[in-house]
């Protein structure tokens, strides 16, 4: 029996990992409390969003047809929309969409370009060269035009939307990525591991993409707020998620701006929310960033 | 500190809206009994749109029309004071003289008329504008070339007499002739280019060009050889110009109303602009509130299944509660009265109590739907769900396809709001590729041949309008009968055995809503008439500004 395989040394190093977790966790919350109050944001937000149907006092497309918004009161705790429906209960329905697209598509697009940025950096030169010419076309334009022209040419709609914000979330990651895969190709691990004929896929998942995990975990949070806000946008546009499905954007489009007037419980609903939430995911993501940023730790 | 005073704010807004006075419209009379016009001014109003074309005779939106038109002359056209069903001359010396036969209509015209260019307007021009009307040359389009399907022939007898010729009598020739897209062109620039007009003005109305900046604003001058007098014979127009603000978002519409920057919009405006604006600006402003004849069609595409069956079309008209849902969406959008094909409350609406009769116009909505879902069983579709195609324009597309898709849960059917960009939206109904859509329409007059025209064979007259998508030569034959049929009486009954069998029995494409025109505007507007739609008089050869 190697040292290896030894049950005990095992488990020592288990609790060992589990101790330096905790601790890491614990040291996060003494020293970044802007981060955890982001965190406690998100939490409520995927409560929220995963218990709506037990929480929300109403179905999100239900309502007594009136015909003008109502006021907040004990029934209805944020008033009602036009169509008599509970704006509440549709805040809480709408943060699953808005952490739907916010997820899937920070989450895709995060993931697509820590997976070209590795490749670019590993390979250099006319690989590198192409993803990242490729890249730059994409990153010249604006986050918000790219996702427009996305929508225009597939249509509106929840999964569109999702392609749409994964698409611009991609060169930007990549960028950061292939610049700390850069730094660590060039380790002398990487070179041992060239040396005995390891093949270039193991290569670049099993000792690349682990040590520049804190930058695309870093990116990841970042595009979650900026997801969200993007969603909101698009759909606040009218390219988004349509109405009646329930989304932060869409319920600030139309009686939102309609009744600015006269119902402004219907604007001021979902716009705390929209900032809530973009507010939670960038404090989050700056506190995270902080903390696994080795320059940065110090401060 | 700062949540805090978030939260004051909050609350103060809140307050203030609990506060605020609720509007409620406002009458007024747009030149009251005994004032009298004054001349001098410019007014500003607003257009919602920008014209495509400056060619009225190719275009189908008001966005040509309500900058344009002051530049042109019609041959005839809505009395300014009536607006809705009442026809006067306007290029034409006086009305038409009609054969015993009904089936010669001459038309003398003025001899005082002349275009912006000083060529005078002759029998020639009126010619070249009818022809280019029902027989386009190529390359050229004609969207209402189906209306004058009657019309033989067009000559000119003399100088200044035209004469139409007819196949058939009918009924509706004269509002043919008074149609606002018909501007009167030069025979001269049509010869020289027929597609001169697409991007020139050059008519006989009572101003001329002088710029259009695009995105911004169109500008005219007083044309000072304008033909035009009132009825105490002062020249018209009374006005010194005209500048129309092209302003696409509502909410910049009401802020330009709101500070005076411009006096009116010509096209409507929702409940709650009319709301806001009167409590902002109080004495200074009047509203003006009418019946439209502008409505919603649910569109259902009759070649694909299970649509192409009438127990499930007739099914999705059942399950819509129109009068409970013409009182809710009146408050917050521009639909309000309940009707059939023809506008409600205008000369051919069938009456209440007959309308009730038809199914999905029904007072009592729980035998509706029980009847609704009873007919989607016996066609096999209870838990019928498809899309339900629309277009980006929230006012009133949004509502109206929220309040149906609420509807159609009440008998299982689930609908998925499909929005797309205007042109992708009409694209799709065009060439099929929807299930249901919404629709709409819009006319000029209370006229069955305008409005019925989209109910023909879609491989016949109905041809790019009737986006359902159905070939019924039973229908075509009840919708020429009404059009050959010169007596009122008859001809009301038998629009409404079209409006029985097509919105009924057949369902091939029903009204959801009427639409309703509410124009607030600034009280120093005088002579404009509301009247039943956004297209005509829009000349502004008889508005006038009182002095403040």
């Amino acid at each position: 029996m190697t040292a290896a395989e030894d049950p005990a040394r095992l488990r020592y190093l288990e609790e060992t990992r589990l101790r330096r977790a905790r601790s890491a966790v614990l040291d996060f919350i003494r020293r970044r409390p802007l981060g955890v109050a982001g965190a406690v944001v998100i939490v409520v937000m995927v409560f929220a969003a995963v218990f709506a149907d037990v929480v929300a006092p109403y179905g999100p497309q239900e309502g007594t047809f009136s015909g003008l918004p109502e006021p907040p009161s004990l029934q209805h705790l944020l008033g009602t929309d036009a169509f008599g429906r509970d704006v509440f209960s549709r805040l809480l329905y709408g943060s699953r969409t808005a952490l739907l697209v916010g997820f899937s598509s920070s989450l895709v697009g995060s993931t697509l370009g820590l997976i070209l940025g590795v490749v670019g950096s590993y390979f250099g030169g006319k690989t590198d060269e192409i993803i990242e010419r490729f890249m730059d076309v994409l990153i010249s334009f604006p986050l918000v035009v790219i996702a427009i022209a996305v929508i225009a040419a597939l249509g509106p709609g929840t999964t569109n939307v999702i392609a749409a914000i994964t698409l611009p979330v991609i060169p930007r990651v990549a960028r950061v990525v292939r610049s700390s895969g850069l730094a660590v190709v060039r380790m002398p691990y990487i070179e041992a591991a060239r040396s005995v004929g390891v093949r270039a896929p193991r290569i670049m998942f099993r000792h690349m993409v682990p040590n520049v995990f804190a930058p695309y975990l870093i990116m990841l949070t970042a595009f979650l707020g900026q997801a969200v806000l993007l969603e909101a946008t698009l759909s606040y546009l009218g390219l988004g998620v349509v109405e009646p499905e329930p989304a932060w954007g869409n319920m600030l489009r139309g009686q939102g701006m309609q009744f600015l007037d006269q119902a402004p419980w219907l604007a001021i609903a979902p716009g705390v929310a929209i900032s809530l939430a973009v507010f939670g995911f960038n404090l989050f993501g700056d506190s995270l960033r902080d903390a696994l940023d080795p320059r940065l730790r110090a401060a | 500190m700062f949540p805090k005073r978030v939260g004051l704010t909050l609350v103060a807004l809140l307050l203030a809206s609990a506060c605020a006075p609720s509007g409620t419209p406002a009458g007024a009379s747009p030149t009251a009994a005994g004032e009298k016009p004054q001349s001098g001014g410019e007014l500003l109003y607003i257009v919602t749109a920008e014209p495509p074309t400056f060619d009225a005779h190719q275009s189908t939106t008001f966005a040509t029309l309500q900058p344009i038109s002051p530049h042109y002359s019609l041959l005839y056209k809505l009395d300014p004071a009536d607006n809705v069903s009442k026809i006067i001359p306007d290029v034409a010396d006086g009305m038409p003289t009609v054969s015993t036969d009904k089936l010669t209509w001459t038309i003398k015209l003025r001899q005082d008329v002349t275009f912006q260019d000083g060529q005078q307007m002759t029998a020639e021009d009126v010619v070249a504008t009818y022809n280019k009307i029902i027989n386009p040359p190529q390359g050229v389009t004609s969207p209402r070339k189906g209306v004058y399907a009657p019309v033989a022939s067009v000559e000119a007898t003399d100088k200044f007499t035209v004469t139409f010729k007819l196949k058939y009598a009918t009924g509706s020739f004269l509002a043919s002739l008074a149609s606002p897209w018909n501007y009167i062109y030069s025979a001269a620039k049509l010869k020289q280019d027929p597609k001169w007009y697409e991007k020139n003005v050059d008519g006989t109305g009572p101003f001329t060009f002088v710029e259009y900046q695009k995105g911004s604003y169109w500008a005219g001058k007083k044309n000072p050889s304008y033909f035009g007098k009132d009825k105490n014979g002062t020249k018209l127009p009374y006005l010194d110009s005209y500048k129309a603000f092209f302003i696409t978002d509502p909410n910049r519409q009401t802020a330009a109303i709101q500070s005076k920057q411009a006096m009116i919009e010509f096209r409507g405006f929702t409940p709650q602009q009319r709301d806001q604006l009167q409590r902002a600006l109080g004495n200074d402003l009047a509203v003006q509130e009418s019946p439209w004849v502008c409505v919603n069609y649910i569109t259902f595409n009759t070649k694909k299944k299970p649509f192409d069956d009438a127990r499930v079309r007739r099914a999705l008209t059942l399950a819509i509660d129109r009068w409970s849902g013409g009182d809710a969406l009146s408050k917050q959008t521009i639909v309000k009265d309940v009707g059939g094909l023809m506008r409600p409350k205008g000369p051919f609406a069938m009456s209440d109590a007959d309308l009730q009769k038809i199914p999905g116009f029904y007072k009592d909505n729980a035998k509706a739907v029980d009847e609704a879902k009873k007919l989607l069983a016996d066609a096999g579709v209870s838990n019928l769900t498809f899309n339900f195609l629309n277009r980006n324009v929230t006012t009133p597309y949004e509502p109206v396809a929220v309040f149906a898709i609420n509807e159609w849960k009440k008998i299982g059917v689930t609908a998925t709001h499909q929005v797309k960009e205007t042109a992708a939206y009409l694209a799709d109904l065009r060439a099929g590729n929807y299930d249901v859509g919404l629709d709409f329409n819009c006319d000029y007059f209370d006229e069955p041949d305008l409005q019925l025209a989209k109910f023909y064979s879609a491989s016949g007259l109905g041809k790019g309008l009737n986006l359902a998508g159905y070939d019924d030569p039973k229908l075509d034959q009840m919708i020429d009968a009404q059009s050959r049929e010169t007596d009122p009486a008859k001809r009301k009954q038998l629009v409404w055995d079209i409006e029985r069998y097509a919105m009924g029995e057949q369902a091939y494409q029903v009204p959801v809503l009427w639409w309703y025109r509410i124009i607030p505007y600034l009280k120093i507007v005088r002579g404009y008439v509301i009247g039943s739609n956004h297209y005509t008089t829009m000349d502004m050869a008889n508005i006038w500004l009182a002095k403040q």
